[in-house]
């Protein structure tokens, strides 16, 4: 049975986070007077992934061990060691958010469609998230623009605010005017890949779902095809399918936005934490390790034990063994020569060791 | 379904790590396990070096209520309508070695070259088709054991599966079994 219980706290902040981000596209647009009505539908998408995507992102938050890395990770980067640290998460946010250079080990082709994917979709999201709130739009120069002859100058403005302007027919303007058919290129070779893995890797075949894997990847490449079909419609077929290809693309990228909170694109929005991971791991080395009490051996931060520790007391699991020792003292190697330990003394204590 | 009615079967993974020669054809042999990627997920280990040359052999025990699950900060380790606890989902696994340290079995590896943690998933390309784990299909010695629990009876006649562990205070149940003396019903790690 479908049962559903309202996270309060969630409600409000993704309701205040709704808010702010309204009155964002007022103030951006200039009162909506740069806002693109094309787009309203689009906007519809955006504030409700809005919405959705930080409801659930307070949900996630309010998972004790979550909230302990959050907490974690903001502690330790404010701390007395501020440059080191803030020197940490920049160069781990480039290399595993921007490259998803931890992916590589895994596999050169995976890699590949992985990056080409996420560079296509972040390249798209950087121009098409402030293109839709209203707070860039395009305007011509229109002092060099009354004479044919003249150069042509194209402006951007970003806010209300003119940011900069660019020649018509430059490299710039042929970039800034294909950047989303670039991104879609990108994305699709990166599905391309994707799915050719998911076709043929038998560990993939075994454990891959439809929505879970193959619907993200179908989503991205109808984007891509339908986003590419908007521009080659008019440059190559003279627009004749442009009004298909304009309800096709808005319908899967309003399905895309919406289901952001609810599926595996989540992980876009998670991944982040991975950067408070790095920061949690070397400050927990510096304080100093924990040693196992079997093996003698160091195996993990003694902060993460006792993190650990407090955490599973929370979750109502109890690994203390004697009020001075618990479970969680003991490496992985120790639990499992400890659980050997144990099986051997219940057999030799029943007098036979096979049987 | 075809899926559903193979686990919903009589098979059951048996472990008696007295049985384990520390032979390692199980670790060559978990590597051929399309779901892992190639890599070994199966941990066998000396008990206490320096006084013994006793092995012990360690399989994911599949937790009917799994700590790793539930130490996990991003809901990466699942459990399916199977009992069986999946290896973390590498989308959302954000390698912080929680699930390791917390596992009371010592199951998880934490990849450090993939910033992923690992483990056995009970060779779900196999067991979802109706074969057995790579790792009990080549265990000389009985330490590993994919069967029913009537070819159990009929091999360990003075044994009993067991699935229940004390760890400290917490009593763990799991969907593995380990083989103990007749009559037992739970394995305290700690007395």
């Amino acid at each position: 049975m479908f049962s559903y219980h309202l996270n309060k706290k969630a409600f409000w902040v993704a309701t205040a986070a709704t808010l702010l981000l309204i009155a964002l596209v007022f103030a951006g647009s200039r009162k909506l007077q740069n806002f693109d009505a094309a787009l309203i539908a689009y906007l519809f998408g955006t504030v409700f992934a809005t919405f959705g995507i930080v409801y659930r992102y307070t949900v996630w938050l309010q998972r004790p061990p979550t909230w302990l890395y959050f907490k974690r990770t903001w502690q330790i980067l404010f701390s007395g060691r501020f440059l080191p640290y803030a020197w940490l998460f920049v160069r781990k946010s480039v290399r595993n958010i921007g490259f998803q250079y931890f992916i590589r080990p895994r596999g050169g082709k995976r890699w590949w469609g992985h990056f080409l994917m996420a560079t296509g979709c972040m390249l798209a999201f950087a121009v098409t998230i402030p293109l839709t709130l209203g707070w860039i739009h395009f305007t011509m120069n229109p002092a060099t623009s009354i004479h044919p002859e003249s150069t042509n100058l194209y402006e951007a403005h970003v806010f209300g605010f003119k940011l900069f302007e660019f020649r018509l027919g430059s490299l710039i303007a042929f970039l800034i005017f294909n950047v989303l058919s670039i991104s879609s290129w990108l994305v699709i070779i990166g599905v391309g890949l994707f799915m050719y893995r998911r076709f043929t890797n038998g560990g993939l075949i075994a454990t891959q779902s439809f929505g879970g894997d193959w619907l993200p990847l179908v989503l991205l490449a109808a984007i891509s095809v339908t986003g590419l079909g908007l521009t080659y419609d008019y440059v190559f077929l003279k627009g004749i399918t442009y009004e298909f290809m304009a309800v096709t693309h808005a319908v899967t990228v309003i399905i895309f936005l919406v289901w952001i909170p609810f599926g595996k694109f989540f992980h876009i929005i998670q991944r982040p934490a991975q950067i408070g991971v790095y920061l949690y791991q070397a400050e927990g080395r510096r304080k100093g390790m924990a040693k196992c009490l079997h093996t003698g051996k160091e195996y993990t931060p003694q902060q993460h034990v006792d993190d650990l520790k407090e955490l599973t007391q929370e979750l109502g699991i109890d690994f203390n063994i004697d009020g001075q020792r618990s479970h969680l003292d003991y490496s992985p190697e120790g639990k499992r020569s400890l659980i050997a330990q144990a099986h051997l003394k219940a057999r030799q204590e029943s007098g036979r060791y096979f049987g | 379904m075809e899926t559903a009615n193979y686990f919903k079967s009589e098979m059951e993974f048996f472990i008696d790590m007295q049985r384990c020669i520390g032979c390692q054809a199980c670790v060559v042999a978990c590597a051929e396990c399309e779901t892992n990627g190639q890599e070994s997920m199966i941990h066998v280990n000396y008990v206490d070096r320096a006084h013994t040359i006793q092995t012990t052999v360690q399989v994911c025990m599949h937790c009917e209520d799994p700590v790793c699950a539930r130490v996990c900060p991003a809901d990466a380790i699942s459990k399916d309508e199977f009992g069986v606890v999946h290896t973390a989902n590498t989308a959302r696994c954000i390698g912080c070695s929680n699930c390791v340290m917390a596992c009371p079995f010592g199951v998880p590896f934490k990849q450090e070259k993939y910033d992923l943690m690992m483990k056995c998933n009970l060779c779900y390309d196999r067991t979802s088709a109706g074969k057995k784990p790579m790792c009990a299909t080549v265990c000389p010695s009985g330490a590993l054991y994919y069967g029913t629990r009537e070819e159990m009876r009929h091999m360990r006649p003075q044994s009993d599966p067991v699935n229940h562990f004390r760890f400290g205070h917490e009593m763990v149940n799991t969907k593995v079994n380990i083989m103990m003396p007749k009559g037992a019903t739970v394995l305290n790690v700690h007395e």
